[in-house]
């Protein structure tokens, strides 16, 4: 099934959300539990977490900054290992590479592991034309496959589905008795998965992290289908992004004390799993065909620049997810895309193209909690000031404006008629309110003026900021007598 | 000690009893309080959205007012967290480019204190003479903790007032949905993290609730009153003038 990209219809998204009762209950509930346990986990390593987070910091900025050098090393590792590598220049070279493969080989059932990136460029759907039937096996993915949806949050894809509604959709899809018990839905689902894993020639996974020292996929997990996934089927296909190389082994020991930590309060995931190359003899574990298909997808867009190479830091965690006050209000589905949050907001308009996800930049009240539990430190707040500025001021900012697919010059077309009056509006407020602020004469007749204006209409003009103020809350209006004003009058000799 | 005032634009025309306050606080304190009229904005509603240029534009002018003011006056303090930010640390993005303008800002900004942090920090007082009878609790603002580090020093102050009981709500760090253009961009949005902040704040019986920003206020004090709440949204300064205290429900 393929998916939309919904960011254009932001406002629209939100407001359901909103709306859904049932769905702010789930995102109370989830968040905060992920939050306080974060929180405890964090408790436990004392002073060293901000040891940590500076190091992991660190290992990112030299990684990214030498991106080139550790992708090569890491590609030649893995073909050292007797690993095939393909570099993928965007989601259709990648799934055509993955569908050839699949064909070639004769593989009708593919298992695969939660993977964002695969989402990203639809895979599934590339897989199923290609007459492969593509089974997720992480539970909360295989409900949301069930279902026909997207992720709704990085690392707890069905966070806004309720026990109900799992039992509901197992009634209907997998033709059962309805039970809401969560052990009995889970133990059905792994009866239905273990035949998958059995049967299937393929297995696809994306990576946690890639080392370029040694050409080992990590790969981190609660569930074990991970260590299905890539030990049954004779295939492993990794998709990884360009940004997931990181240089040494020993770098995960910083990476993996603050991966789990971050995501669920745990200190480590149940499995962790070090995939190098394929199995060597018959007694061996594992693959007998590894395929590694490294993605930019636009990543090299962003590595471009300056301001928002950080974008790349991420270990995707889901922390500044749980933390943010606006995901725990709309929702991850909200945000149109596959990435939700604070690092979606940031990353999803470079991907899908600034124009196409405009609202994301700027549905935040950069409070900067993010950034606070960010593992790595990324600066998301700075990152969505600097989108605003490459978005309103694209001729000055010296941003990349283009992204994948994207051309200089075509940011205008797509938007409507409506949005384009909205923008020329605003830019002409701004200019207007320069003028001003920039002269304390006009400062103080535009405030006089917007008196008169208050006491003959009320400020409370349709369509205007204020009544957007008023739609949901009380404004309380110009004060009669400004500081300056008394401060003219009386408090000068005062004191 | 003499200190100019930056006032804040939102302060000078919607909230002037809390510039009135400031000056009222500062000189029992024995403070000498200057106010220079030819100040504006800081221009943080334009970087907020996106428009440097008219940022700079109108952040120029109030560089070289600041600069003015610090030949004769040895700080400025403004009642706000959010302001005092844009100064002291988002100017230096505005002026990335600008070595000269930057090197003013470093200036500039290592005299200019957010009132609870002048108080505290430079006068080193934390009792006032102030006297508030009743619960209270205090709303940390995003910009003031989180890019300022200031979060001992209001809660010293009002913990000095005469009379006043000082409860910790819920998620006190958690923003209240101002957010600058995002209250009126994504009204919905802003609300409903509002409406949190609420909760938290009427969970803990305080009959107001204290913060050093004005637009926090606005915005709190907008869901509240449309609620028909009657817990009032005092500013520091009127709280810590508080024999001055009138509030704006």
């Amino acid at each position: 099934m393929e998916h939309a990209i919904q960011t254009e219809s932001f406002v629209e998204n939100y407001r359901e959300a909103l709306d859904n009762g049932q769905l702010q209950r789930a995102l109370s509930n989830a968040t905060s539990k992920f939050t306080a346990n974060r929180g405890l986990a964090i408790l436990n390593v004392g002073d060293e977490w901000e040891v940590l987070r500076d190091h992991a910091r660190e290992i990112k900025e030299h990684a990214i900054s030498n991106l080139d050098y550790y992708v090569d090393q890491f590609t030649s590792n893995v073909e050292r290992l007797g690993g095939n590598v393909f570099w993928a220049r965007d989601g259709e070279a990648a799934n055509r590479y993955i569908s050839d493969l699949a064909r070639r080989r004769g593989v009708t059932l593919a298992v695969k592991s939660k993977s964002m990136v695969t989402e990203e460029i639809e895979l599934n759907h590339a897989l199923e034309a290609a007459g492969v039937e593509a089974v997720e096996t992480d539970l909360g993915e295989y409900i949301i496959q069930l279902a026909g949806e997207r992720p709704s949050h990085i690392i707890a894809p069905a966070i806004h589905k309720t026990r109900g509604d799992v039992a509901d959709l197992f009634t209907d899809k997998l033709h059962v008795e309805r039970n809401e018990e969560i052990e009995q839905m889970t133990a059905l689902a792994r009866r239905v998965l273990r035949t998958q894993f059995a049967a299937a020639g393929m297995g696809v996974t994306g990576a946690n992290f890639a080392v370029a020292e040694t050409g080992t996929i990590v790969l981190v997990e609660n569930e074990g289908n991970i260590r299905l996934t890539t030990s049954l089927p004779r295939i492993h296909v990794a998709l990884i992004g360009i940004e997931k190389v990181i240089p040494r082994l020993e770098d995960l020991g910083v990476f993996l004390r603050l991966l789990a930590r971050s995501a669920t309060g745990q200190q480590m995931s149940s499995y962790v799993s070090f995939l190098s190359g394929v199995k060597r003899s018959a007694a061996e574990e594992g693959p007998e065909e590894l395929h590694v298909v490294i993605l930019d997808n636009g990543r090299v867009n962003i590595l471009g620049n300056p301001h928002l190479r950080e974008s790349l830091y991420c270990i995707r965690c889901g922390a500044c997810l749980n933390t943010c006050p606006v995901y725990q209000k709309i929702g991850g589905h909200a945000y149109g895309w596959i990435y939700p949050g604070p690092i979606g907001a940031v990353i999803t308009p470079q991907l899908v193209g600034r124009d196409k996800a405009a609202h994301l930049p700027f549905a935040s009240s950069l409070c900067g909690a993010c950034l606070e539990v960010c593992p790595i430190k990324i600066n998301i707040p700075d990152m969505l000031l600097h989108l605003r500025h490459e978005i309103k001021e694209p001729e000055t900012s010296h941003g990349v404006a283009a992204s994948a697919g994207e051309q200089p010059g075509e940011q205008g077309h797509r938007k409507t008629l409506a949005l384009r009056i909205e923008s020329f509006l605003e830019r002409l407020t701004f200019k207007l309110w320069a003028r001003a602020m920039r002269s304390p004469a006009i400062y103080e007749r535009g405030a006089k003026f917007a008196r008169l204006i208050e006491q003959a209409f009320g400020l409370d003009i349709p369509g205007s900021p204020i009544s957007r103020w008023t739609s949901t809350r009380e404004f309380p209006g110009l004060a009669p007598s400004s500081f300056r004003e008394q401060w003219k009058r009386r408090m000068k000799a005062e004191g | 000690m003499r200190v100019s005032l930056f006032v804040t634009c939102i302060v000078d025309q919607m909230f002037p009893e809390v510039g009135v306050a400031t000056v009222t606080l500062l000189r029992r304190l024995g403070v000498e309080v200057t106010f220079n009229a030819g100040q504006t904005c800081c221009g943080q509603p334009a970087f907020n959205t996106g428009y440097r240029e008219e940022a700079r534009a109108v952040a120029r002018p109030m560089l070289d007012l600041f600069e003015h003011e610090l030949e004769s006056a040895d700080y400025i303090v403004a009642p706000s967290g959010s302001c005092s930010t844009m100064i002291k640390k988002f100017y230096r993005e505005l002026f990335e480019e600008d070595a000269e303008q930057l090197g003013r800002i470093e200036r500039i900004g290592a005299r200019f204190f957010e009132l609870s942090d002048f108080l505290v920090t430079v006068l080193a007082v934390e009792d006032v003479g102030a006297t508030f009878p009743g619960k209270v609790t205090y709303h940390d603002s995003c910009h003031l903790l989180r890019e300022l580090g200031v979060a001992k020093q209001p809660r010293a102050l009002i913990g000095a007032v005469s009379g006043v009981e000082l409860v910790e709500m819920n998620q006190t760090v958690t923003c209240c949905g101002f957010g600058g253009t995002f209250s009126v961009k994504y009204p919905e949005i802003s609300t409903a993290i509002g409406a949190e902040k609420i909760a938290s704040i009427e969970a803990t019986g305080a009959s107001a609730v204290v913060a050093c920003d004005s637009s926090c206020l606005m915005q709190i004090a907008g869901v509240l009153s449309r609620r028909g709440s009657h817990i009032r949204c005092l500013h520091i300064a009127e709280l810590l003038a508080s024999e001055n205290a009138r509030t704006r429900e």
